[in-house]
């Protein structure tokens, strides 16, 4: 059954058509990675999915619920760890676990049960009395994905889960996202600029380029599409988006990314 | 266009009283949120109080000597420790919205949007977490009441009275103050407009001076502005022989008006902040 079902997206701001015409089916357990330069529209595609902003035109639908005229619903089946970091800094690692689980009417009575695995889990429990902001980058996205799975949803958006993350910390969360797929055949929306990434855990990736899907399949497929010999994923990489990978993203969207890469280094 | 699995029923209404328990519990977990930070960084609260200090010992000490303003029977410190107490929860409240703004560039703000919560009770949540600090604040002003020789009124009742008014005025200032973020979207805008607003609110009120000294125009704008009732309110509550001019059913139906109205402006305009 598909989880995530798009029917031609599209998102202007002003005259600028971040998202163009995205469509796409995901099925249940699948990892999907969504791939561009800076400003090619992952984000935005993101956004729309986890109800934060309204497309221009087009659908999108999320266990069979409308991402616009069902957000509550979508909301409920939907986990997701933005590009920035989402956990309080001001919190201990168990509080922002708690405060989500509240939000999320996790039962009271095996809360704490839940969230001690959940800190488990990620490998978090020696350091879950500890204010989120003396946690390491690598501790910190961990973290946020505890608490983006603390409710079991279908489907989890993770928007460059590993950007500003050192080797080893980025080994670790690709460990522990391979995990979430297995135990809990979670469903993974993820963006990321990183082909080793891509290749490690996502079955399917689409390639975007300003704001359009340029290109759509296994690792394997879109390596036999482009026709040369041996490619890597990165050679698959240029071959769709050009020479572009310096030219999209502006001002703000450099500057989001480095502070985050600098709160999280 | 709906396509076969895809749900589209509406919800019913027969679930508001789940409904409605759902949102008081939601916006409690936003209070319980924000006061948590609280009690790990209390310093924030011990800053803020020096302010009120200051206008309480140095001001207050100052123009009661001049005996410029007829506060009646009541000294001059008495009658301005209720205004200082209102405006140092103008002041805490008015700057609430930056939080928001850091939380959005931090992304606790999507966080918190993509949660199945309410948008109304996430901004009243965060309102009524503006009126814990206004506890605080009141804490800090009885004390240097105490030390002054204030005769305050400690009434029990009184007391939860004041407490009430807290609440309510740090919820109304602290959401205008989200909404006005939530539009300008950038720090330095916002910390521009917050500058101007305090000190025409704090000053076209009878937080300092009795109404009736002020030219006639400026009465008139002291009646719209939501501050004179906080201090009608907080005068009549607060300290021994204080008068409400307005009627405290009128001081707080003005400001539970203001609250009801901004709660759902803000609930509108908040999640615009990450988009």
């Amino acid at each position: 059954m598909a989880i995530l079902e798009t029917e031609s997206l599209v998102k202007r701001f002003g005259s600028l058509t971040a998202v163009d015409d995205f469509t796409i089916s995901l099925e249940t357990g699948n990892v999907f990675g969504l791939l561009g330069p800076n400003g090619a529209g992952k984000s935005t595609v993101i956004k729309i999915l986890t109800t934060l902003i309204p497309p221009t035109s087009g659908r999108g639908f999320i266990a069979g619920y409308d991402v616009v005229r069902r957000a509550s619903e979508v909301r409920r089946h939907i986990g997701y760890v933005p590009q920035l970091i989402s956990a309080d800094g001001h919190l201990t690692g168990y509080e922002n676990l708690l405060i989500t689980a509240k939000l999320y009417d996790l039962p009271a009575g095996t809360r704490d049960q839940e969230l001690r695995d959940a800190l488990d889990f990620m490998g978090l429990s020696d350091a879950a009395g500890k204010l989120v902001r003396y946690y390491s980058g690598g501790m910190i996205r961990r973290l946020e994905i505890a608490q983006s799975m603390l409710h079991r949803p279908s489907m989890l958006f993770l928007d460059e889960p590993t950007i500003g993350l050192d080797p080893l910390a980025r080994k670790m969360v690709w460990e522990h996202v391979q995990q979430l797929k297995s135990k809990y055949n979670t469903t993974i929306l993820l963006t990321t600029h990183l082909m080793e990434e891509a290749e490690r855990l996502c079955d399917l990736i689409a390639i975007m380029h300003l704001g359009k899907v340029v290109a759509i399949g296994t690792p394997d497929e879109l390596k036999t599409a482009i026709g040369t010999e041996n490619p890597t994923l990165d050679d698959v990489f240029i071959h769709f988006t050009g020479d572009s990978l310096e030219s999209g993203g502006g001002y703000r969207d450099t500057a989001r990314t480095r502070r985050t890469a600098r709160r999280l280094g | 266009m709906t396509q076969p699995g895809h749900v589209e029923q509406p919800v019913g209404l027969a679930n508001l009283p789940g409904a409605v328990l759902n949102y008081i519990r939601k916006t409690f977990v936003i209070v319980e949120l924000e006061t948590r930070k609280l009690v790990h960084d209390p310093i924030i609260l011990l800053t803020r109080a020096v302010q009120p200090a200051l206008w309480l010992l140095i001001f207050g000490q100052v123009i009661g000597r001049l005996r410029a303003f007829p506060t009646g029977e009541m000294d001059y410190v008495t009658f301005m420790t209720p205004g200082i107490l209102a405006q140092s929860v103008l002041f805490i409240s008015i700057f609430f919205g930056i939080s928001v703004l850091w939380e959005r560039d931090l992304g606790i703000t999507h966080k918190l949007l993509v949660s199945p919560t309410p948008r109304t009770a996430l901004v009243l949540g965060k309102a009524l977490s503006a009126g814990v600090r206004g506890i605080a604040q009141a804490v800090v002003v009885y004390i240097i009441a105490l030390l002054t020789g204030v005769k305050m009124n400690w009434n029990p009742m009184a007391i939860l009275g004041v407490i009430t008014t807290i609440i309510i005025a740090a919820s109304f200032f602290s959401t205008f103050s989200m909404i006005i973020a939530c539009l300008v979207k950038t720090r330095e805008r916002f910390m521009g407009i917050g500058q101007v607003m305090t000190m025409p609110l704090f000053f076209a009120s009878n937080a300092i001076y009795p109404i009736s000294v002020m030219p006639s125009w400026l009465q008139v704008v002291s009646k719209v502005n939501p501050l004179t009732y906080v201090v009608d309110a907080l005068r009549a509550l607060m300290v021994q022989g204080g008068e409400s001019m307005f009627g405290l059913g009128m001081d707080y139906g003005i400001m539970l008006a203001w609250t009801v109205v901004l709660v759902l402006i803000g609930g509108r305009v908040y999640p615009n902040v990450v988009r």
